[in-house]
């Protein structure tokens, strides 16, 4: 019978119906960072309970860790506290941890695939909603609470509901100066922020088909976003060769039988999905969010829109956006004036991303009144684009060039907006407050775009800068 | 001790708090920074803190800071409610400060899934049902509202109407088995035999 690679992965890995009847499904790798398990490992001390499977957990720290001055202990004393506790959780537990020490720290979603911990056919749980990034190895990886955090250390599974799988289609082509970015965000903006909800996500088609590993993760990190708990691309050899030679990746001939493995696991050509979706990747441009939503979004030769424009039942929330934006409806998105320029996050913070900005921004200065950041997701990501000169490029255009971890994405860290600044981001979320500044406004768009907000000072069109070629040294 | 720890929940009942509007982020209901700790105990004080404190000053307050709300068991929402981060502090943050049970238009999943994990049911409504619930708040905010997990309904006054669940979850409040560690330790063999079918976890 043909079968999705979801449902593949999902009967693989199903334990038994329980009484309630959810599926108790095993675990088979579990990304554990410091601001989502310090309660489970309470709960499992309290009732005297040990991690079952220390080996096919990892820890690292991402979320809290400052991107300037890293010494120990941190200036602030609450990250400080979190980080100890994960030192010591991880140590008590007999899980692995890469802390800021280890050249494999970085954000708990780029070192997973970039170790090679991350491969088709697994399942993968992490207390965070972005681990729907791993899914783009043709893995069933998805968000889970705190307490799920406890059932999985305690117990390697969890109990949960099977998805429904949603193909999406992605055809044809992508044009200069679109991106994986504009692709998920114009999937959000035309399936909503709720349209997933139930849904596994399969992207697929010739433009899905094409991309790197690095686009693949953008993608699937934003499944969330659309309401879709997973999203995954199917196995192939654009995945096994990125995985080849990974420090955690089989190796040798074990490497070429995961191959064959891995392989078997895609989803069959005649399998049923319970809803297509078919997106003409042509006609794609680059989107840019203007609201408090990352599905409340127009491609930068739109304009915002009007609520008189707007189905009346979603003029309360268009009303509410614009007035905490400070936006006016039919008004263009490009020509928005830019205070903070920041490319970073599990979204778009890989060598590839670097490399698309460090493009645009080579031989220019950032505009005077821009701050711009560079974060790169991992140390690993730090030291590569370090190699190829990237970091002066970033350097000699005005950024300032960071350490790892998940900085002004969600501010945890001192990387925050003051008050009612505007945020051209690379990030995933646009909520309000989210990065920092309870009145802090967030632009969600690709790195390249970013790149040439901060270069213009406001929000234009990068398929329209003038680009001059990097300095000699710098082409990967 | 399968599924143990857990009270079983059959039925809520106490006043209603309406938040009005689509696709309330877990963000809101509770900001990142407010997740540097590591404990759940405290996050009350600040539900929906930068909502309140932005509500304040246009004179209309948040509905957790007005008086008729103080003491609400059950929180009524629109649709998508608990989007976004999979922060379990957003339910840990309604339930101690006394939120009994959710019903809305939707929820997201993560939500949906870290409520029940904390004996938390949320159950959802057609839009009718869900405004004139929001009604009833808003205009007699003292009247009880009984959502009876049983039957599948809300009782407010002398209306009955019709709310649902996810069978599973239903079950799982009923039963109290909603903390699930036990349930999913509880034949252990079984998931070593999975574990060993697998071929990356025997090695390839």
């Amino acid at each position: 019978m043909s079968r999705t690679l979801f449902q593949k992965v999902w009967d693989a890995h199903c334990v038994r119906q329980l009484p309630t009847g959810q599926t108790q499904l095993f675990i088979g790798l579990h990304l554990v960072h410091e601001v989502t398990s310090p309660q489970a490992f309470d709960m499992l001390r309290s009732r005297g309970w040990t991690v079952q499977f220390p080996e096919r957990t990892f820890a690292t720290v991402d979320h809290i860790i400052p991107t300037v001055d890293q010494a120990r202990p941190f200036a602030d004393a609450l990250a400080e506290k979190m980080m100890a506790a994960l030192e010591r959780n991880s140590r008590e537990f007999g899980v692995p941890l890469w802390d800021l020490s280890s050249p494999r720290q970085g954000i708990v979603h780029v070192i997973g695939p970039e170790l090679g911990l991350t491969q088709p056919g697994m399942t993968i749980a992490c207390g965070d909603s972005h681990t729907s990034t791993h899914g783009a190895f043709g893995a069933v990886a998805f968000g889970i609470g705190t307490s799920q955090v406890r059932d999985v250390l305690a117990s390697q599974c969890l109990a949960i509901d099977r998805l429904k799988v949603r193909r999406i289609d992605v055809t044809g082509s992508l044009t200069q100066g679109v991106y994986a970015k504009d692709v998920i965000l114009e999937i959000i903006r035309r399936l909503g922020v709720n349209g997933g909800v139930g849904y596994a996500y399969e992207y697929g088609g010739d433009v899905v088909d094409r991309m790197t590993m690095d686009e693949r993760m953008t993608v699937c990190n934003m499944s969330i976003e659309g309401g879709a708990r997973a999203g995954y691309v199917n196995p192939d050899t654009t995945t096994f060769d990125y995985l080849s030679g990974r420090p955690f990746a089989p190796q040798g001939e074990a490497f070429d039988r995961a191959k064959a493995w891995w392989a078997s696991i895609a989803s069959d050509a005649d399998a049923v999905y319970d809803d297509r979706v078919e997106i003409d990747g042509r006609a794609l441009a680059p989107v840019v969010t203007w609201g408090i939503n990352p599905g409340q979004s127009v491609q930068v030769g739109e304009r915002i829109p009007a609520p008189d424009d707007i189905d009346p039942a979603q003029r309360p929330a268009i009303t509410e956006a614009l007035a905490f934006m400070g936006f006016e409806g039919g008004a263009p998105i490009a020509g928005t004036k830019i205070d903070v320029a920041f490319i970073g996050s599990c979204t778009n913070s890989r060598l590839t991303d670097l490399r698309e900005a460090a493009q645009v921004v080579a031989h220019q200065r950032i505009s005077a009144h821009v701050t711009g950041l560079v974060v790169p997701g991992s140390q690993a990501v730090r030291a590569a684009a370090e190699r190829e000169g990237l970091d002066a490029v970033f350097r000699a255009a005005g950024f300032e060039w960071r350490g790892a971890g998940c900085s002004m994405c969600l501010a945890m860290n001192p990387d925050k907006l003051q008050g009612r600044q505007v945020c051209a981001s690379s990030s995933n979320r646009n909520f309000k407050g989210r990065q920092g500044s309870p009145t802090g406004r967030t632009l969600l768009m690709s790195p390249a775009m970013v790149a040439a907000a901060a270069i213009a000072g406001e929000v234009t069109d990068v398929r329209h800068m003038t680009r001059t070629p990097m300095p000699a040294g710098t082409e990967p | 001790m399968p599924g143990d720890g857990g009270q079983k929940v059959g039925r809520v009942s106490g006043t209603a708090m309406p938040i009005r509007g689509q696709d309330i982020d877990t963000d809101r209901i509770i900001p990142a920074r407010f997740l540097r700790s590591v404990r759940f105990e405290g996050l009350e004080a600040h539900i929906f803190e930068d909502d309140r404190a932005a509500l304040a000053e246009t004179g209309t307050p948040h509905p957790f800071d007005q008086p008729q709300y103080q003491g609400a068991s059950i929180l009524l929402a629109n649709e998508n409610f608990g989007c976004g981060s999979s922060r379990e502090h957003a339910p840990q943050a309604l339930k101690r400060w006394g939120i009994q049970a959710c019903i809305g238009e939707s929820f997201s999943e993560i939500f949906l899934g870290n409520s029940t994990a904390l004996g938390l049911p949320c159950a959802t409504g057609s839009p009718e049902v869900i405004e004139t619930l929001i009604r009833v708040a808003e205009e007699h905010p003292a009247a009880s509202m009984t959502l009876d997990l049983q039957a599948l309904t809300v009782q407010v006054a002398d209306q009955t109407m019709v709310v649902s669940m996810a069978p599973a979850v239903r079950e799982m409040l009923r039963a109290g088995t909603w903390d699930a560690t036990g349930l999913l330790l509880d034949r252990f063999d079984d998931v070593r035999a999975v574990a060993q079918r697998l071929p990356y976890v025997t090695g390839f």
